[in-house]
Protein backbone atom coordinates (compact mmCIF):
# COMPACT_ATOMS: atom_id res chain seq x y z
CA UNK A 1 0.00 0.00 0.00
CA UNK A 2 1.28 3.42 -0.90
CA UNK A 3 0.66 6.02 1.75
CA UNK A 4 2.29 9.41 1.22
CA UNK A 5 0.83 10.86 4.39
CA UNK A 6 3.35 11.87 7.03
CA UNK A 7 2.32 12.28 10.65
CA UNK A 8 4.07 15.56 11.41
CA UNK A 9 5.65 18.58 9.78
CA UNK A 10 8.90 17.67 11.59
CA UNK A 11 8.97 14.23 9.97
CA UNK A 12 8.11 15.68 6.56
CA UNK A 13 11.16 17.97 6.44
CA UNK A 14 13.59 15.68 8.32
CA UNK A 15 15.81 14.95 5.28
CA UNK A 16 16.29 18.52 4.02
CA UNK A 17 19.99 19.45 4.15
CA UNK A 18 22.06 22.63 4.44
CA UNK A 19 22.31 24.37 1.07
CA UNK A 20 19.08 22.88 -0.29
CA UNK A 21 16.95 24.76 -2.81
CA UNK A 22 13.38 25.06 -1.59
CA UNK A 23 10.30 26.38 -3.34
CA UNK A 24 7.78 27.86 -0.91
CA UNK A 25 4.21 28.44 -2.03
CA UNK A 26 2.12 31.43 -1.12
CA UNK A 27 1.27 34.91 -2.31
CA UNK A 28 1.71 37.13 0.69
CA UNK A 29 0.38 34.98 3.51
CA UNK A 30 -2.30 33.24 1.40
CA UNK A 31 -1.09 29.69 0.80
CA UNK A 32 2.02 30.11 2.94
CA UNK A 33 2.85 26.71 4.55
CA UNK A 34 3.70 28.22 7.95
CA UNK A 35 3.87 24.97 9.91
CA UNK A 36 6.25 23.31 7.42
CA UNK A 37 8.47 26.38 7.58
CA UNK A 38 8.45 26.34 11.38
CA UNK A 39 9.59 22.71 11.24
CA UNK A 40 12.30 23.68 8.75
CA UNK A 41 13.54 26.45 11.04
CA UNK A 42 13.67 24.00 13.95
CA UNK A 43 16.10 21.87 11.90
CA UNK A 44 18.69 24.65 12.14
CA UNK A 45 19.58 24.50 8.45
CA UNK A 46 21.79 27.11 6.76
CA UNK A 47 22.55 28.49 3.31
CA UNK A 48 19.18 27.68 1.83
CA UNK A 49 18.09 28.94 -1.58
CA UNK A 50 14.42 29.93 -1.41
CA UNK A 51 12.16 30.37 -4.43
CA UNK A 52 8.97 32.20 -3.44
CA UNK A 53 6.93 35.12 -4.72
CA UNK A 54 7.68 37.39 -1.76
CA UNK A 55 10.57 37.63 0.67
CA UNK A 56 8.40 37.32 3.74
CA UNK A 57 5.53 39.22 5.29
CA UNK A 58 5.43 40.07 8.96
CA UNK A 59 6.86 37.46 11.31
CA UNK A 60 5.69 34.07 10.04
CA UNK A 61 6.50 31.80 7.10
CA UNK A 62 9.30 33.02 4.82
CA UNK A 63 9.70 36.08 7.05
CA UNK A 64 10.61 33.79 9.97
CA UNK A 65 13.23 32.05 7.79
CA UNK A 66 14.68 35.49 7.04
CA UNK A 67 14.65 36.53 10.68
CA UNK A 68 16.60 33.37 11.59
CA UNK A 69 19.12 34.05 8.78
CA UNK A 70 18.71 30.66 7.13
CA UNK A 71 18.59 31.90 3.56
CA UNK A 72 21.64 32.57 1.38
CA UNK A 73 19.74 33.44 -1.77
CA UNK A 74 16.14 34.23 -2.64
CA UNK A 75 14.58 34.09 -6.09
CA UNK A 76 11.37 36.12 -6.01
CA UNK A 77 9.33 38.80 -7.75
CA UNK A 78 8.29 41.18 -5.00
CA UNK A 79 10.60 41.32 -1.98
CA UNK A 80 10.01 44.89 -0.81
CA UNK A 81 6.75 45.43 1.03
CA UNK A 82 5.51 47.36 4.02
CA UNK A 83 6.03 44.33 6.26
CA UNK A 84 9.19 42.80 4.74
CA UNK A 85 11.50 44.26 7.40
CA UNK A 86 13.43 41.02 8.04
CA UNK A 87 14.39 40.71 4.37
CA UNK A 88 15.10 44.44 4.07
CA UNK A 89 17.61 44.29 6.93
CA UNK A 90 19.47 41.33 5.42
CA UNK A 91 19.52 42.95 2.00
CA UNK A 92 20.89 46.25 3.25
CA UNK A 93 23.53 44.36 5.28
CA UNK A 94 24.58 42.48 2.15
CA UNK A 95 23.76 39.17 3.84
CA UNK A 96 21.42 37.80 1.20
CA UNK A 97 21.56 37.40 -2.57
CA UNK A 98 18.46 38.51 -4.49
CA UNK A 99 17.48 37.27 -7.95
CA UNK A 100 14.54 39.42 -8.99
CA UNK A 101 12.23 37.78 -11.54
CA UNK A 102 9.01 39.19 -12.99
CA UNK A 103 6.11 37.29 -11.43
CA UNK A 104 4.86 35.69 -14.64
CA UNK A 105 8.38 34.67 -15.63
CA UNK A 106 8.83 33.16 -12.18
CA UNK A 107 5.68 31.10 -12.74
CA UNK A 108 6.68 30.17 -16.28
CA UNK A 109 10.21 29.15 -15.28
CA UNK A 110 8.88 26.99 -12.45
CA UNK A 111 6.32 25.45 -14.76
CA UNK A 112 9.02 24.84 -17.40
CA UNK A 113 11.06 22.92 -14.85
CA UNK A 114 8.08 20.77 -13.95
CA UNK A 115 7.26 20.18 -17.60
CA UNK A 116 10.80 19.17 -18.57
CA UNK A 117 11.43 22.10 -20.91
CA UNK A 118 15.01 23.23 -21.51
CA UNK A 119 14.13 26.94 -21.61
CA UNK A 120 11.37 29.31 -22.59
CA UNK A 121 11.14 32.45 -24.70
CA UNK A 122 9.03 35.03 -22.87
CA UNK A 123 8.01 38.54 -24.00
CA UNK A 124 7.93 39.77 -20.39
CA UNK A 125 10.86 41.97 -19.48
CA UNK A 126 12.18 42.47 -23.02
CA UNK A 127 14.14 45.72 -23.23
CA UNK A 128 14.29 46.18 -19.45
CA UNK A 129 17.03 45.97 -16.81
CA UNK A 130 15.80 42.51 -15.84
CA UNK A 131 16.66 41.16 -19.30
CA UNK A 132 20.10 42.76 -19.60
CA UNK A 133 22.70 40.34 -20.93
CA UNK A 134 20.11 37.72 -21.76
CA UNK A 135 19.66 36.08 -25.14
CA UNK A 136 16.73 37.46 -27.15
CA UNK A 137 14.93 36.43 -30.28
CA UNK A 138 12.33 37.96 -32.56
CA UNK A 139 9.71 35.35 -33.41
CA UNK A 140 6.93 36.28 -35.85
CA UNK A 141 7.49 39.97 -35.17
CA UNK A 142 7.48 39.84 -31.38
CA UNK A 143 10.56 40.13 -29.17
CA UNK A 144 11.29 37.47 -26.56
CA UNK A 145 13.85 36.86 -23.82
CA UNK A 146 15.37 33.42 -23.22
CA UNK A 147 14.79 32.28 -19.64
CA UNK A 148 15.79 29.01 -18.02
CA UNK A 149 13.73 26.71 -15.82
CA UNK A 150 13.90 26.94 -12.04
CA UNK A 151 14.26 23.56 -10.38
CA UNK A 152 14.37 22.83 -6.66
CA UNK A 153 15.21 20.03 -4.30
CA UNK A 154 12.01 20.52 -2.31
CA UNK A 155 8.69 22.33 -2.54
CA UNK A 156 6.75 23.27 0.57
CA UNK A 157 3.15 24.07 -0.30
CA UNK A 158 -0.25 24.42 1.35
CA UNK A 159 -3.42 22.78 0.06
CA UNK A 160 -6.87 22.21 1.48
CA UNK A 161 -7.41 18.48 1.09
CA UNK A 162 -5.17 15.60 0.05
CA UNK A 163 -5.35 11.82 -0.03
CA UNK A 164 -2.73 9.14 0.61
CA UNK A 165 -1.81 9.04 -3.09
CA UNK A 166 -0.95 12.76 -2.98
CA UNK A 167 -3.88 14.16 -4.96
CA UNK A 168 -4.59 17.74 -3.89
CA UNK A 169 -7.25 20.37 -4.03
CA UNK A 170 -6.65 23.93 -2.86
CA UNK A 171 -8.65 26.73 -1.29
CA UNK A 172 -9.46 29.99 -3.12
CA UNK A 173 -6.48 32.24 -3.93
CA UNK A 174 -4.23 30.18 -1.63
CA UNK A 175 -3.69 27.95 -4.69
CA UNK A 176 -1.31 30.43 -6.36
CA UNK A 177 2.10 28.72 -6.83
CA UNK A 178 1.23 25.35 -5.25
CA UNK A 179 0.44 23.30 -8.36
CA UNK A 180 3.48 24.40 -10.38
CA UNK A 181 5.93 24.19 -7.47
CA UNK A 182 4.78 20.64 -6.77
CA UNK A 183 5.69 19.78 -10.35
CA UNK A 184 9.08 21.48 -10.32
CA UNK A 185 10.64 20.08 -7.15
CA UNK A 186 12.25 16.68 -6.71
CA UNK A 187 10.32 16.26 -3.46
CA UNK A 188 7.03 18.10 -3.02
CA UNK A 189 5.66 18.31 0.51
CA UNK A 190 2.08 19.52 0.93
CA UNK A 191 0.51 20.50 4.20
CA UNK A 192 -3.25 20.04 4.01
CA UNK A 193 -6.08 20.94 6.35
CA UNK A 194 -7.47 17.44 5.94
CA UNK A 195 -6.45 14.05 4.58
CA UNK A 196 -9.43 12.32 3.01
CA UNK A 197 -9.89 8.68 1.93
CA UNK A 198 -9.05 7.64 -1.64
CA UNK A 199 -12.04 8.37 -3.84
CA UNK A 200 -13.32 11.20 -1.68
CA UNK A 201 -11.81 13.87 -3.94
CA UNK A 202 -13.85 14.35 -7.12
CA UNK A 203 -11.43 13.12 -9.82
CA UNK A 204 -12.77 15.80 -12.16
CA UNK A 205 -11.80 18.47 -9.64
CA UNK A 206 -8.34 17.25 -8.55
CA UNK A 207 -5.97 20.18 -9.18
CA UNK A 208 -2.62 18.53 -8.49
CA UNK A 209 -2.44 14.85 -9.49
CA UNK A 210 -0.67 12.72 -6.92
CA UNK A 211 2.26 11.94 -9.22
CA UNK A 212 3.62 15.42 -8.44
CA UNK A 213 3.42 15.05 -4.65
CA UNK A 214 5.68 12.95 -2.45
CA UNK A 215 4.47 13.80 1.07
CA UNK A 216 1.17 14.98 2.55
CA UNK A 217 1.05 16.31 6.10
CA UNK A 218 -2.24 17.00 7.91
CA UNK A 219 -2.09 20.36 9.68
CA UNK A 220 -5.27 21.49 11.36
CA UNK A 221 -5.83 25.17 10.50
CA UNK A 222 -5.28 27.50 13.42
CA UNK A 223 -8.80 28.88 12.97
CA UNK A 224 -10.26 25.37 13.44
CA UNK A 225 -8.14 24.80 16.55
CA UNK A 226 -9.38 28.02 18.07
CA UNK A 227 -13.01 27.16 17.39
CA UNK B 1 -9.30 74.52 -14.95
CA UNK B 2 -11.45 71.61 -13.82
CA UNK B 3 -8.83 69.11 -12.78
CA UNK B 4 -10.28 65.61 -12.20
CA UNK B 5 -9.92 64.15 -8.73
CA UNK B 6 -9.06 60.48 -8.38
CA UNK B 7 -12.68 59.40 -8.29
CA UNK B 8 -13.46 61.30 -11.46
CA UNK B 9 -10.38 59.80 -13.14
CA UNK B 10 -11.57 56.33 -12.19
CA UNK B 11 -15.03 57.09 -13.56
CA UNK B 12 -13.48 58.36 -16.80
CA UNK B 13 -11.53 55.10 -17.31
CA UNK B 14 -14.59 53.03 -16.43
CA UNK B 15 -16.56 54.68 -19.25
CA UNK B 16 -14.18 53.13 -21.78
CA UNK B 17 -14.53 49.55 -20.51
CA UNK B 18 -17.25 47.72 -22.48
CA UNK B 19 -19.49 44.90 -21.32
CA UNK B 20 -17.86 41.51 -21.74
CA UNK B 21 -14.32 42.82 -21.26
CA UNK B 22 -11.77 40.77 -19.31
CA UNK B 23 -9.91 43.35 -17.27
CA UNK B 24 -6.99 43.51 -14.83
CA UNK B 25 -6.87 46.61 -12.65
CA UNK B 26 -3.39 47.27 -11.28
CA UNK B 27 -2.57 47.97 -7.67
CA UNK B 28 -3.24 51.47 -6.34
CA UNK B 29 -5.16 54.11 -8.29
CA UNK B 30 -6.44 51.69 -11.01
CA UNK B 31 -8.17 49.56 -8.37
CA UNK B 32 -10.63 52.44 -7.92
CA UNK B 33 -11.98 51.91 -11.44
CA UNK B 34 -13.91 48.89 -10.15
CA UNK B 35 -16.13 51.22 -8.11
CA UNK B 36 -17.39 52.91 -11.29
CA UNK B 37 -18.09 49.91 -13.53
CA UNK B 38 -21.82 49.63 -14.31
CA UNK B 39 -23.42 47.06 -12.02
CA UNK B 40 -25.88 45.92 -14.68
CA UNK B 41 -23.17 44.81 -17.12
CA UNK B 42 -20.95 41.71 -17.05
CA UNK B 43 -17.32 42.87 -16.85
CA UNK B 44 -14.83 40.24 -15.74
CA UNK B 45 -12.15 41.40 -13.30
CA UNK B 46 -9.00 39.29 -13.10
CA UNK B 47 -6.39 39.53 -10.38
CA UNK B 48 -3.04 37.95 -11.12
CA UNK B 49 -2.77 36.04 -7.86
CA UNK B 50 -5.37 33.70 -9.34
CA UNK B 51 -8.97 34.88 -9.49
CA UNK B 52 -11.38 35.75 -12.31
CA UNK B 53 -14.81 37.16 -11.62
CA UNK B 54 -13.63 39.15 -8.64
CA UNK B 55 -16.26 41.01 -6.65
CA UNK B 56 -16.07 44.00 -4.31
CA UNK B 57 -14.52 44.11 -0.86
CA UNK B 58 -16.36 41.99 1.71
CA UNK B 59 -18.41 43.48 4.51
CA UNK B 60 -16.40 44.04 7.70
CA UNK B 61 -16.00 40.78 9.59
CA UNK B 62 -16.43 38.64 6.47
CA UNK B 63 -12.84 38.89 5.22
CA UNK B 64 -11.19 35.61 4.20
CA UNK B 65 -7.35 35.70 4.31
CA UNK B 66 -7.31 33.17 1.47
CA UNK B 67 -9.50 35.27 -0.81
CA UNK B 68 -7.40 38.29 -1.70
CA UNK B 69 -6.42 40.36 -4.72
CA UNK B 70 -2.95 41.15 -6.06
CA UNK B 71 -2.72 44.05 -3.61
CA UNK B 72 -3.25 41.47 -0.85
CA UNK B 73 -6.57 43.08 0.10
CA UNK B 74 -9.61 40.93 0.91
CA UNK B 75 -12.09 40.61 -1.96
CA UNK B 76 -15.13 38.50 -2.82
CA UNK B 77 -15.94 36.13 -5.67
CA UNK B 78 -18.94 36.68 -7.92
CA UNK B 79 -21.19 33.77 -8.84
CA UNK B 80 -19.46 32.31 -11.90
CA UNK B 81 -16.02 33.37 -10.71
CA UNK B 82 -13.16 30.91 -10.43
CA UNK B 83 -9.66 30.31 -9.11
CA UNK B 84 -6.51 29.12 -10.89
CA UNK B 85 -2.77 28.79 -10.33
CA UNK B 86 -0.11 31.33 -11.23
CA UNK B 87 1.00 29.79 -14.52
CA UNK B 88 -2.57 29.91 -15.84
CA UNK B 89 -3.03 33.41 -14.47
CA UNK B 90 -0.03 34.81 -16.32
CA UNK B 91 -0.94 32.82 -19.43
CA UNK B 92 -4.12 34.91 -19.45
CA UNK B 93 -1.90 38.00 -19.74
CA UNK B 94 0.98 36.89 -21.89
CA UNK B 95 -1.30 34.89 -24.16
CA UNK B 96 -3.35 37.96 -25.01
CA UNK B 97 -6.59 36.71 -23.45
CA UNK B 98 -7.24 39.79 -21.33
CA UNK B 99 -8.81 42.72 -23.14
CA UNK B 100 -7.67 45.60 -20.93
CA UNK B 101 -5.10 46.22 -18.21
CA UNK B 102 -5.13 49.51 -16.32
CA UNK B 103 -1.81 50.40 -14.68
CA UNK B 104 -0.32 53.21 -12.66
CA UNK B 105 2.97 54.69 -13.84
CA UNK B 106 5.88 56.98 -13.01
CA UNK B 107 6.27 57.85 -16.68
CA UNK B 108 4.84 56.96 -20.09
CA UNK B 109 6.59 57.90 -23.32
CA UNK B 110 4.95 59.27 -26.45
CA UNK B 111 5.65 55.95 -28.17
CA UNK B 112 4.02 53.90 -25.42
CA UNK B 113 6.95 52.84 -23.23
CA UNK B 114 6.10 52.61 -19.54
CA UNK B 115 8.20 52.98 -16.37
CA UNK B 116 6.37 51.96 -13.21
CA UNK B 117 8.39 49.42 -11.24
CA UNK B 118 11.56 51.02 -9.92
CA UNK B 119 12.79 54.53 -9.32
CA UNK B 120 16.38 53.39 -9.73
CA UNK B 121 17.26 55.28 -6.56
CA UNK B 122 20.49 54.07 -4.93
CA UNK B 123 19.81 51.72 -2.04
CA UNK B 124 16.18 51.14 -3.06
CA UNK B 125 15.27 47.47 -2.95
CA UNK B 126 13.90 46.59 -6.37
CA UNK B 127 10.55 44.79 -6.52
CA UNK B 128 8.82 44.05 -9.81
CA UNK B 129 5.95 41.68 -9.04
CA UNK B 130 3.67 41.35 -12.04
CA UNK B 131 4.40 44.82 -13.44
CA UNK B 132 6.34 43.65 -16.49
CA UNK B 133 3.83 40.90 -17.24
CA UNK B 134 0.90 43.29 -16.93
CA UNK B 135 2.60 45.87 -19.14
CA UNK B 136 2.39 43.46 -22.08
CA UNK B 137 -0.52 41.49 -20.70
CA UNK B 138 -3.65 42.54 -22.59
CA UNK B 139 -4.90 43.59 -26.00
CA UNK B 140 -5.00 47.19 -24.72
CA UNK B 141 -2.92 48.57 -21.86
CA UNK B 142 -4.16 51.79 -20.29
CA UNK B 143 -2.27 53.95 -17.83
CA UNK B 144 -3.96 56.06 -15.20
CA UNK B 145 -1.85 58.74 -13.52
CA UNK B 146 -1.63 62.42 -12.73
CA UNK B 147 -0.22 64.26 -15.74
CA UNK B 148 2.27 66.29 -13.72
CA UNK B 149 4.45 65.53 -10.71
CA UNK B 150 4.09 67.62 -7.58
CA UNK B 151 6.92 69.80 -8.86
CA UNK B 152 5.15 70.28 -12.19
CA UNK B 153 7.17 67.94 -14.42
CA UNK B 154 5.24 66.00 -17.03
CA UNK B 155 4.96 62.25 -16.53
CA UNK B 156 4.00 61.95 -20.20
CA UNK B 157 7.45 62.28 -21.78
CA UNK B 158 9.40 62.00 -24.99
CA UNK B 159 11.54 59.24 -23.47
CA UNK B 160 11.31 57.61 -20.02
CA UNK B 161 14.17 58.38 -17.63
CA UNK B 162 13.12 55.82 -15.00
CA UNK B 163 13.95 52.13 -15.61
CA UNK B 164 11.52 50.69 -18.17
CA UNK B 165 8.80 48.19 -17.41
CA UNK B 166 7.78 47.58 -21.02
CA UNK B 167 8.40 48.97 -24.50
CA UNK B 168 5.77 50.34 -26.87
CA UNK B 169 2.97 48.60 -24.98
CA UNK B 170 0.73 51.44 -23.78
CA UNK B 171 -2.09 52.72 -25.98
CA UNK B 172 -3.87 55.26 -23.80
CA UNK B 173 -3.10 57.48 -20.80
CA UNK B 174 -5.87 58.77 -18.53
CA UNK B 175 -4.85 61.75 -16.41
CA UNK B 176 -6.35 64.41 -14.20
CA UNK B 177 -5.97 66.94 -17.03
CA UNK B 178 -7.01 64.89 -20.03
CA UNK B 179 -6.81 61.65 -21.94
CA UNK B 180 -3.99 60.96 -24.38
CA UNK B 181 -3.20 58.34 -27.00
CA UNK B 182 0.36 57.08 -27.33
CA UNK B 183 2.01 54.73 -29.77
CA UNK B 184 4.12 54.49 -32.93
CA UNK B 185 2.64 57.75 -34.27
CA UNK B 186 3.49 59.61 -31.08
CA UNK B 187 1.23 61.21 -28.51
CA UNK B 188 -2.15 62.74 -29.23
CA UNK B 189 -4.96 64.38 -27.32
CA UNK B 190 -8.26 62.52 -26.92
CA UNK B 191 -9.84 64.94 -24.48
CA UNK B 192 -8.81 67.73 -22.09
CA UNK B 193 -10.58 68.99 -18.99
CA UNK B 194 -12.39 72.32 -19.43
CA UNK B 195 -9.97 75.18 -18.97
CA UNK B 196 -6.87 73.22 -20.04
CA UNK B 197 -6.08 74.21 -23.62
CA UNK B 198 -4.21 72.35 -26.34
CA UNK B 199 -1.44 74.93 -26.06
CA UNK B 200 -1.19 74.43 -22.29
CA UNK B 201 -1.11 70.66 -22.75
CA UNK B 202 1.72 70.98 -25.26
CA UNK B 203 3.62 73.41 -23.05
CA UNK B 204 3.15 71.27 -19.90
CA UNK B 205 4.32 68.07 -21.57
CA UNK B 206 6.88 69.52 -23.95
CA UNK B 207 5.36 67.25 -26.61
CA UNK B 208 4.00 68.09 -30.05
CA UNK B 209 0.64 66.59 -29.16
CA UNK B 210 -1.51 65.74 -32.14
CA UNK B 211 -5.00 67.20 -31.68
CA UNK B 212 -6.75 65.57 -34.63
CA UNK B 213 -8.66 63.11 -32.42
CA UNK B 214 -9.91 65.83 -30.10
CA UNK B 215 -13.66 66.17 -30.39
CA UNK B 216 -14.62 69.69 -31.21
Amino acid sequence: MIDKSVASAQAAVADIQDGASIMIGGFGTAGMPDELIEALIARGLRDLTVISNNAGNGETGVAALMREKRVRKIICSFPRQADSHHFDALYHAGEIELELVPQGNLAARIQAAGAGLGAIFTPTGFGTQLAEGKETRNIDGRDYVLEYPIHADFALIKAQQGDRWGNLIYRKTARNFGPIMAMAAKTAIAQVAEIVPLGALDPEAVVTPGIFVQRVVPIMPASALAA
Amino acid sequence: MERLDRKAMAARVARDIPEGAYVNLGIGLPTMVANYLPADKDIFLQSENGVLGMGPAPAPGLEDPELINAGKQPVTLLDGGCFFHHADSFAMMRGGHLDICVLGAFQVSATGDIANWHTGAPGAIPAVGGAMDLAIGAKQIFVMMELLTKSGESKLVERCTYPLTGIGCISRVYTDLGTFSVGPQGAGIIDLVPGFSIEEARRSTGLALDAAQLAA
